[in-house]
């Protein structure tokens, strides 16, 4: 078990700022985050898209601003959990146990919420029966690609992923490339690779279908498919592969006592301070009268909340407010002074 | 202005006046209207105000742009009477529009 000062769930830019602020008060933290990357929103869904409202920033990117954040983290140690997302927030003492889908867990008197509009989660095929096979026959995500070797492969989705792997398992395996429509959102270089495949008969594309129905007993054994027509078409499949991006599920947040309003957690606007005492929320996912679900909120919030850690992290201690431009503490954490 | 007429998925009718100017989807949000989560707040980005338009209107209201279909791919049961409804602005032309909301949006 690890003991922190502080535990941020969600690695986007409030997440970052507010790990920024932490540590330059004094407090350690530690980072956890469902994607497998820094940043969050602004790497899943924009990492290209420009934004102009960030105070001093006339324009920068989802990605720029990811990096630019990271930069100004580069004085802090600071340690990332990516992959992993939080299950269970438990009270234990004066302290909060918490634990993570990687099979981490942190003692921590301070829990800092930042998770947007909750985690990433892959999108699912919208027919009940395709659970039944989930992680067994039908995914949505390659782990070992090994195990389709020799076996009929359906891959659904126009984006790069659903192409690339109709491209890379096309090798050794038979594929049904299925998608709603003609056109593919993929790179053009891989669209017309594929189909290439297509015409040398690697790849049975399949377009304007979409998944209708699975069968099989223990095993997957075929797929229906219809067509915009309404045309159905059955297949023999050992295996499924779904792309189709990411949504944001509030997850298990959900289950912590918090007072939540709709996808959102109710703070208070002094220490952003859910219900629950050593709880916090910033950023997208928190609400109050006033609320603007814009970056430079949030880093308010974490800036308010980090605050808020200090009194709980080091109870016999007093903050001091300080600033970095004179502060000999602040310019020695940030390594500008020895 | 313009009467904008949501039908969610177990048939229940909301009809609303939304100011020109807005989204449809800013029609349902600010008049709390269910299923329509937009997640990303009108950015074209994640595919959750998906409406299905009714075909005599979907011809009507203005084209899709670059990357809504690509968003659309990713929607909970995409037909080809499905739009972003972020992405549809409300002018007096719209007045008597109909959608028809998925029974998820994910």
């Amino acid at each position: 078990m690890k003991k922190t000062d502080a535990l941020i769930i969600g690695a986007g830019p409030t997440g970052l700022f507010t790990a920024h602020q932490l540590k330059l008060i004094g407090l350690d933290c530690e980072i956890v985050d469902n994607l497998d990357k820094i940043g969050g929103q602004c790497i899943e869904l924009y990492p290209d898209k420009p934004i102009y409202d960030i105070p001093a920033v006339p324009e920068c990117t989802g990605e720029e601003l990811t990096n630019n954040l990271l930069n100004q983290l580069k004085p802090f140690d600071i340690k990332f959990h990516l992959s992993e997302r939080v299950e269970e927030v438990k009270k234990e003492g004066n302290n909060w146990l918490v634990k993570t889908s990687g099979g981490n867990s942190f003692l921590t008197p301070n829990v800092i919420i930042a998770g947007g509009v909750g985690s990433f989660e892959p999108r699912k095929f919208s027919p009940k029966e395709c659970e039944k096979f989930e992680n067994k026959s039908l995914f949505y995500s390659v782990k070992d690609k090994n195990i389709f070797k020799g076996k009929t492969v359906s891959i659904f989705g126009g984006g790069d992923s659903a192409l690339d792997w109709a491209i890379e398992l096309s090798k050794e395996s038979h594929v049904n490339l299925i998608h709603r429509r003609d056109e593919f959102r993929g790179a053009q270089a891989t669209v017309d690779k594929m189909h290439a495949l297509v015409k040398d008969g690697k790849i049975n594309l399949f377009t304007k279908y979409q998944m209708a129905n699975v069968h099989g007993e223990q095993t997957l054994e075929s797929i229906d498919i219809k067509h915009d027509n309404d045309e159905m078409k059955s297949l023999k499949t050992e295996y499924v592969l779904g792309f189709f991006g990411l949504i944001m599920q509030l997850g298990p947040i959900a289950n912590w006592g918090l007072n939540l309003n709709k996808k959102t957690v109710e703070v208070d606007t002094e220490k952003f301070e859910t219900n629950q005492k050593g709880i916090y929320a910033v950023g997208d996912i928190c609400n109050y009268p006033g609320k603007l679900k814009l970056i430079l909120s949030g880093f308010h919030e974490g800036a308010l909340a980090a605050r808020a850690c200090f009194k709980l992290a080091r109870p016999d201690e007093k903050y001091r407010f300080e600033f970095t431009t004179t502060s000999t503490n602040l310019l020695k954490r940030l390594g500008k002074k020895e | 202005m313009a009467k904008i007429t949501y039908i969610t998925s177990d048939n229940q009718t909301h009809t609303v006046e939304v100011q020109n100017g807005l989204t449809v989807m800013e029609g349902a949000v600010q008049n709390d209207i269910p299923g329509i989560d937009a997640d990303c707040g009108g950015g074209m980005a994640c595919a959750t105000c998906h409406v299905y338009v009714k075909d005599d209107w979907f011809n009507k209201i203005p084209k899709k742009e670059d990357g809504e279909d690509d968003m659309l791919d990713m929607a909970f049961e995409p037909k080809t009477n499905s739009r972003l409804s972020c992405q549809i602005i409300v002018s007096d032309e719209l007045d008597g529009l109909e959608v028809n909301i998925p029974s998820k949006q994910a």
